[in-house]
């Protein structure tokens, strides 16, 4: 997200609504198809009465054919929701059904059917404060880094007092450099703010002059990290099942609350297919 | 959404087949073998793994893997039509045919009864009639495309009645329990068919 | 976190084709959405069989296009499953002894923004 296309949007009251809406299916207009990576896409999109979202929830995305079938996936929310406009990053799977059509067929223009927001447990806003660690294998990154456009957003106007009261730490996994999403936009979040940390790890290939980490995140990763246990970080872990169920198993070795490691698994390979 | 929204340019993953006519109404083809389970993959290490057939007296007879990979095999191909909508064809298989096993029961003493519940390692379980896994129509099997059956498909040893949607070819079976009183499995009592016959596209409780 | 998550994190060397693809409560939330209207991923949920409480969102879901079945991270067992039966959505709650739901009535999205 370019700092042209952000809009902030009016916060929203307090009063609960007397009989809530059912979330609906509803036919969001694309409005540009950014590429991250060689093989992933942002899409940005206008939804017609967007209720809003919180930072980590997704979407449902459906598609169907001309005779009627139809394949749907989740995606998660790329946008703070500050935020007018939703980005959903997706990232293709050669052999998936519906990532290919979403990053090589649809174009600004197209309509597309989805759902949302959904879901709550895995969701983060300023409010509840920090510190606030996010690990990220893959994909992943999606939901997280809408936390963090959140936590920039939210804290733009604070003082610098405020933003050291939600310090936040970014460990994201990638095979390669060119698969890193928001490489520029990590980078310059970090330079702006004391208070935000990023690491990463490259598992497969690393660019000459890499002086990062340069394997699969472990426990020692892990302890070198995220805070001691006893700052009771909030922690968010997304990608695919077997890294983020390896990563919620470090951290709870290390001691942090089960309670406050909160997990989207994202499947085998992490991407959506 | 009222009307329905096309979207432009998506196909999905069908293929248009030749062999569409080996295919039960409103199922596509897949070339894939997707890893589709209620569950985590029970891992029994075959020094304690048995295969059971008991009767409704109670009555047993169990084969442990030695004696149950010195029965006689066959290999069958098949095709399976997943509820889910996707079949796949020519599969080939190895095992031990649902007609050996009731026989060497019966020598046993362990007498059949007109319903079948399979028992799977892990809580699943599916109801067939008997006249659904004898005469040449069942198999537990144990090797898929040439090699052992891998855990993720139900190794290592899996039951197969191709003739009803895949949910009935059980998993990671261990025991055909015979009952006098037919008595819903895992999917049956929750909204799918009792019986599962793709041909007449028996998906859910009430399809006629 | 115990039981089948540490255990695949211990056995991370062999292919755990059917481990790696589960999902959790995350990924049942929209057809839940279905069913309930406020967002149940953060409601805590009580396992009938072991007692073991944890909000949806952190149960697992095994998904295989029959209905995503949830069970208890802990002792495994199914807490709640969710099918599409023709147009009616099925619930079996019958592994829970108790969801808690969320105190806001506010459907996920609505939120106070400072």
């Amino acid at each position: 997200m370019s700092s042209d296309t952000l809009v902030t949007r009016e916060p929203r009251g307090s009063s609960v609504p007397s009989r809530a809406p059912k979330i609906a299916w509803r036919l969001a207009t694309v409005v540009d198809v950014v590429t991250e990576t060689p093989r992933a896409r942002t899409l940005v999109l206008d939804v017609p009465d967007w209720p809003g979202h919180r930072a980590g929830q997704h979407v449902d995305v459906r598609l169907t054919a001309d005779d009627g079938y139809q394949a749907q996936r989740s995606f998660s929310i790329a946008s703070a929701p500050e935020d007018v406009r939703i980005a959903l990053t997706v990232q293709r799977l050669d052999d998936g059904e519906v990532s290919p059509h979403l990053t090589d067929v649809l174009r600004a223009g197209d309509r597309l059917e989805l759902r949302g927001p959904i879901g709550g447990y895995f969701a983060w806003e300023a409010a509840l404060g920090g510190p606030l660690l996010l690990v990220a294998g893959g994909s992943g990154i999606v939901p997280l880094m809408a936390m963090l456009r959140h936590r920039a957003t939210a804290l733009v106007a604070a003082s610098m007092q405020a933003r050291h009261g939600v310090p936040a730490r970014l460990l994201y996994s990638a095979r390669r450099w060119d698969d890193v999403f928001y490489r520029r936009e990590l980078a310059r979040l970090a330079e702006d703010d004391e208070a935000l940390e990023v690491a990463l790890t490259l598992t497969h290939e690393v660019p000459s002059g890499w002086t990062g980490f340069r394997r699969l995140i472990d426990r020692m990763m892990l302890a070198e990290i995220a805070w001691p246990p006893g700052e009771r970080p909030q922690v968010f872990v997304c990608g695919p099942t077997p890294l983020v169920e390896a990563v919620a198993a470090a951290l709870v070795e290390l001691g942090h609350d089960p309670a406050l490691v909160k997990t989207e698994r994202f499947g085998p390979t992490g991407g959506s297919a | 959404m009222a009307e329905s929204f096309i979207s432009r340019g998506f196909r999905g993953r069908r293929q248009p087949s030749a062999t569409a006519g080996r295919l039960p109404p409103g199922q596509y083809e897949t070339s894939d073998f997707p890893v589709l389970s209620a569950g985590p993959t029970p891992r029994t290490p075959l020094t304690s793994w048995d295969f059971v057939l008991r009767g409704a007296d109670g009555s047993v007879a169990r084969w442990s893997w030695d004696e149950f990979q010195a029965l006689p095999h066959v290999a069958i191909k098949l095709d399976i039509h997943c509820v889910s909508k996707w079949s796949k064809l020519d599969t080939i298989w190895e095992g031990v045919s649902v007609d050996t096993l009731l026989a060497e029961a019966a020598a046993r003493g362990v007498k059949s009864a007109p319903y079948v519940l399979a028992l799977s390692d892990g809580g699943y379980t599916t109801n067939l009639p008997l006249a659904d896994v004898t005469g040449g129509k069942a198999w537990v099997a144990v090797n898929y495309d040439g090699a052992p059956l891998a855990p993720e498909h139900g190794g290592p040893a899996r039951l197969l009645v191709p003739h009803l949607y895949f949910w009935k070819s059980a998993k990671w079976a261990r025991q055909l329990r015979f009952m006098e009183h037919d008595k819903a499995g895992f999917w049956e009592s929750f909204g799918y068919h009792n019986y599962g016959d793709p041909w007449r596209e028996q998906r859910y409780t009430g399809d006629p | 976190m115990k039981g089948d998550i540490r255990k695949t994190a211990d056995e991370r060397g062999d292919e755990r084709v059917g481990e790696a693809l589960r999902l959790d409560g995350n990924a049942a939330a929209g057809l839940l959405s279905e069913i309930f209207v406020p967002d149940l991923t953060a409601a805590p949920v009580t396992c009938a069989y072991c007692g073991a409480i944890r909000a949806l969102g952190a149960l697992l879901v095994y998904a295989h296009g029959m209905g995503p079945v949830i069970r208890c991270p802990e002792c495994g067992a199914v807490v709640l499953r969710v099918a599409r039966i023709r147009n009616q959505l099925w619930l079996d709650p019958t592994g829970t002894r108790l969801v808690v739901m969320p105190e806001a009535a506010a459907p996920s999205g609505h939120q106070t923004h400072k």
